[in-house]
């Protein structure tokens, strides 16, 4: 028996838009997302709120969330499956994830064909851990990850290297999520 | 809020449109100044009066937002009413003609005197997206361009303004620099503006319809108008002081009142005038 | 002292009440039925229909009446609704060779199988008015009638292909491609082209098919054959797996057969424009497969040196309701802008003449 999607599908997909948009244009700040969902595990409300407000039809999604999550995301968002993750246009990683490398990073014509990769971690907090620079912080932003996957920040380096073309992070903590834009700078605190 | 109008979707676009402009918007915001291409839909009003505008308003708009549209820094002017009336049909949100009060403020030609702030975002009505369009007409050509970031063209061009004129003609959508990597049109708001883009509190985004790009700037973001050493960038206005309010640091409009020369100066940017007339009355 | 200009809202409305009362005209005078358009009206609701990109008489004829007669705007405010209607997805490839015909004409072929069928056509009148028409009276004598034809009527490029004299063109994979869902890109294909064409201005579309007739771009067109009538509309729902009909159009299809000089891995033969609108509209169809033509320039290794073979030139300005806007959008205040421009040109002047001052002085 699958549990709902949005209540509003309309209203409450704009809600978890806004918190993504204001989580991509501020990367390090924490934003609530999918409050009232009751996705099935290991889905986290976070991140299966970013999935129904974003993917649909259009964008192959990619995951390692298991059956009971796969049925939920295909009747509630309509995605198809990729068979890679270099195929999808949004990654869901609730265990380890795929290294950075090994997704769509775009092209240098068209950079926003690089993917969007979705890490659930164990939680989420601003003020202390890492130290983040770039565009949308206004002089720096520390977040602080638990159950961030080894070797993230030396990955994210080589990403960020590669800019305009790179791939797009949003760290998922139950109902919390922060992202990380190709644009920025990662130091370990 | 109001009841939206009947028998179309709140915002007026149908949901999968909405993700599409909203992925979209995404990724213009983690690639900052870099038009990305969208499905732009016909929208009710006609092309070059707003509608990429329009469709980045309709993507981000909530229940929750308060808007503002302005129109040559004014929300009067009949475009402005047109847009923010069709938003209250169609969504039924909160509007203001006050800038703080905004929480979404979309504007044609202008960025508003006071500064935003972290809560607010600007969407810009954008006529033609490509800075280099008048050098290279071809857009498989600016796509290349822009990739290899190779901005050479408008450097030249520039160029020989000074070398023509001795500065730079080029008065408003004045080239910038985002990020120090992407060259992108500031859309025709006066060069005097361009200043105000740069690490800005609010976030900036795009939208031109019928070029169907769209592009952001995140907040707190680089944006470098072009120049040279030698000579740099100057915003200009009229050197008058506002004949309503005083303001001799706002921008000005310009008022013909009769046909023997007579002029006088106001600010473009109405509720800034309006808000300053007023405070000024109060102290009186 | 100076009062700002308010009250735009005012005017706004006043000018909404003003044009209803416009359009509506003497109320003396009887008002126009959609239903008088869609019958009387044809030819125009069927350019609605093609540059709104919508086949609906009824909802073309409405938007005919709501825009004055205006087509442009009329294509515009079809175009509007369209975007709000739910896309349920491609129906199969129309099958034109089994259009049942109300005209169909041939330049190449004296006769054919199949016949020539002349039609309802402008052809061949002579342009005089008709001051008989002025006086509203009973409808014309019905026109005699044909039997209806027996034998199949084959598609004159069909007739070519299999002599292998005409190029052919292999079906493309997949759905075709949808502009109105995904921008343009460079170089566009073929059936992007094509649906650009299909809904581009009529005025375009044929100023760049007369050009390409003198001598920008042309390939020594003949008109293989134009057809007009009615074909069946078939749809695959996913959840039945096989073609259902959905209803019948009306459309207008013209194959233009154009000179191929061959290059090192085809030999010579006659290549295809195609032209494919609906409704009735042959010029809009032969511009079309002008065009289509041309814009094949690239791919059949010849040079592109004319504009109707410039991808970007024409695909970018065929589309009459992005044009309308962009032009008519300079009628929208811009003084923040010009008066950016006033003071750039005192600022350079007074520059100037402080220049031409210390030059008299020295």
């Amino acid at each position: 028996m699958l549990t709902p999607g949005f209540a509003d599908p309309v209203l409450h997909a704009q809600a978890a838009f806004r918190a993504v948009l204001d989580a991509m244009s501020r990367p390090g700040r924490v934003q609530l997302a999918g409050p009232g969902l009751a996705p099935p595990a290991p889905l986290m409300r976070a991140s299966a709120a970013v999935l129904l407000s974003l993917a649909d039809a259009a964008t192959p999604v990619w995951h390692d969330a298991g059956a009971d999550a796969d049925a939920w995301l295909r009747f509630h968002a309509g995605a198809p499956v990729a068979t890679t993750p270099r195929d999808a246009a949004f990654v869901l990683a609730t265990g380890a994830p795929p290294t950075l490398a090994a997704l769509d990073a775009g092209t240098e014509e068209e950079p926003e064909r690089g993917a969007t990769l979705l890490i659930q971690v164990e939680a989420i907090e601003e003020g202390t851990g890492l130290r983040l620079t770039g565009p949308g912080i206004e002089h720096e932003h520390r977040l602080l990850v638990r159950g961030l996957p080894d070797g993230f920040v030396a990955a994210w380096a080589a990403n960020r290297a590669l800019f305009p073309r790179g791939v797009d992070v949003i760290l998922c903590a139950w109902d919390r999520l922060a992202a990380l834009p190709r644009t920025v700078a990662i130091a370990e605190g | 809020m109001n009841a939206p109008l009947a028998g179309y979707n709140f915002a007026y676009l149908d949901e999968a449109t909405k993700r599409m402009l909203r992925r979209t918007i995404l990724k213009a915001v983690a690639v900052p100044g870099h038009q990305i291409p969208f499905g732009a839909r016909e929208m009710p009003l006609p092309y070059g009066w707003g509608t990429g505008g329009i469709q980045v308003t309709a993507a981000i708009l909530g229940p929750a937002d308060t808007l503002k549209v302005i129109d040559q820094g004014a929300d009067d002017t009949t475009n402005a009413i047109s847009i923010r009336r069709f938003f209250t049909r169609v969504a039924g949100v909160a509007t203001t003609e006050r800038t703080e009060e905004a929480t979404i403020i979309q504007t044609r030609h202008r960025i508003p005197e006071a500064a935003l702030r972290e809560d607010q975002i600007l969407v810009y009505q954008v006529p033609q997206p490509e800075p280099l369009s008048k050098l290279e007409p071809r857009r498989a050509e600016t796509k290349r361009l822009h990739a290899l970031a190779d901005y050479g063209l408008m450097h030249v061009r520039l160029y020989e303004d000074i070398a023509r004129l001795g500065h730079i003609a080029k008065a408003y959508d004045y080239p910038v620099m985002v990020n120090g990597r992407y060259l992108m049109s500031p859309s025709p708001i006066p060069a005097f503006d361009n200043p105000k883009m740069h690490r800005m509190a609010a976030l900036q985004l795009f939208g031109a319809g019928r070029e169907k790009r769209i592009y952001a700037i995140p907040p707190y973001t680089e944006v470098r108008s072009l120049d040279f050493e030698d000579h740099p960038f100057r915003p200009i206005r009229a050197p008058q002081a506002c004949a309503l309010c005083g303001s001799r640091e706002s921008y000005l409009d310009e008022v013909i009142t009769d046909d023997r020369g007579g002029r006088v100066f106001v600010c473009s940017d109405t509720d800034y005038c309006g808000t300053r007339v007023a405070a000024q009355k109060g102290v009186a | 002292m100076y009062v700002a200009v308010k009250g735009g809202e005012r005017a706004i409305s006043a000018a909404h009440a003003w044009l209803d009362e416009t359009r509506r005209g003497d109320p003396a005078v009887p008002e126009l039925t959609v239903a008088q358009i869609e019958q009387q009206m044809g030819l125009a609701v069927d350019r609605v229909m093609a540059e709104g990109s919508c086949h609906d008489r009824f909802l073309a004829a409405l938007a005919i009446k709501q825009a004055k007669g205006d087509l442009i705007e009329a294509a515009f405010l079809l175009r509007a609704y369209r975007t709000t209607l739910p896309r349920f997805g491609a129906s199969e490839p129309l099958d034109t060779g089994a259009m049942r015909l109300r005209r169909r004409i041939s330049a190449t072929y004296k006769d054919l199988p199949g016949g020539q069928v002349l039609g309802p056509t402008f052809d061949y009148t002579h342009r005089l008015l008709d001051f008989a028409l002025a006086a509203e009276g009973a409808p014309p004598p019905a026109a005699p009638e044909a039997a209806a034809p027996v034998a199949p009527t084959p598609r004159v490029t069909e007739l070519l292909a299999r002599e292998g004299l005409m190029q052919r063109e292999a079906a493309e994979p997949g759905e075709p491609g949808d502009l109105t869902r995904q921008p343009l890109t460079f170089p566009a294909p073929r059936d992007v082209r094509l649906q650009n064409l299909a809904r581009g201005d009529e005025g375009f579309v044929l100023a760049l098919g007369y050009s390409t007739q003198r001598g920008y771009g042309g390939n020594h067109p003949f008109v293989g054959e134009i057809r007009v009538g009615h074909v069946t509309v078939e749809f695959t729902p996913p959840e039945l797996g096989f073609p259902i009909e959905i209803g019948e159009i009306g459309i207008t299809e013209c194959q233009m057969v154009n000179q191929f000089k061959g290059s090192r891995t085809e030999p010579p033969q006659f290549t295809r424009g195609y032209g494919l609108v609906f409704g009735h509209g042959e010029r809009r169809a032969m511009s079309m497969a002008l065009v289509d033509r041309a814009l094949r320039s690239a791919e059949l290794g010849e040079d592109v040196t004319a504009p109707a073979q410039d991808q970007e030139f024409v695909l970018y300005h065929s589309d009459n309701i992005e044009a309308t806007g962009f032009v008519e959008h300079l009628k929208l205040p811009h003084y923040v802008d010009f008066q950016s421009e006033l003071e750039n040109l005192r600022t350079i002047r007074a520059a100037l003449a402080r220049d031409s001052m210390a030059e008299a002085a020295e």
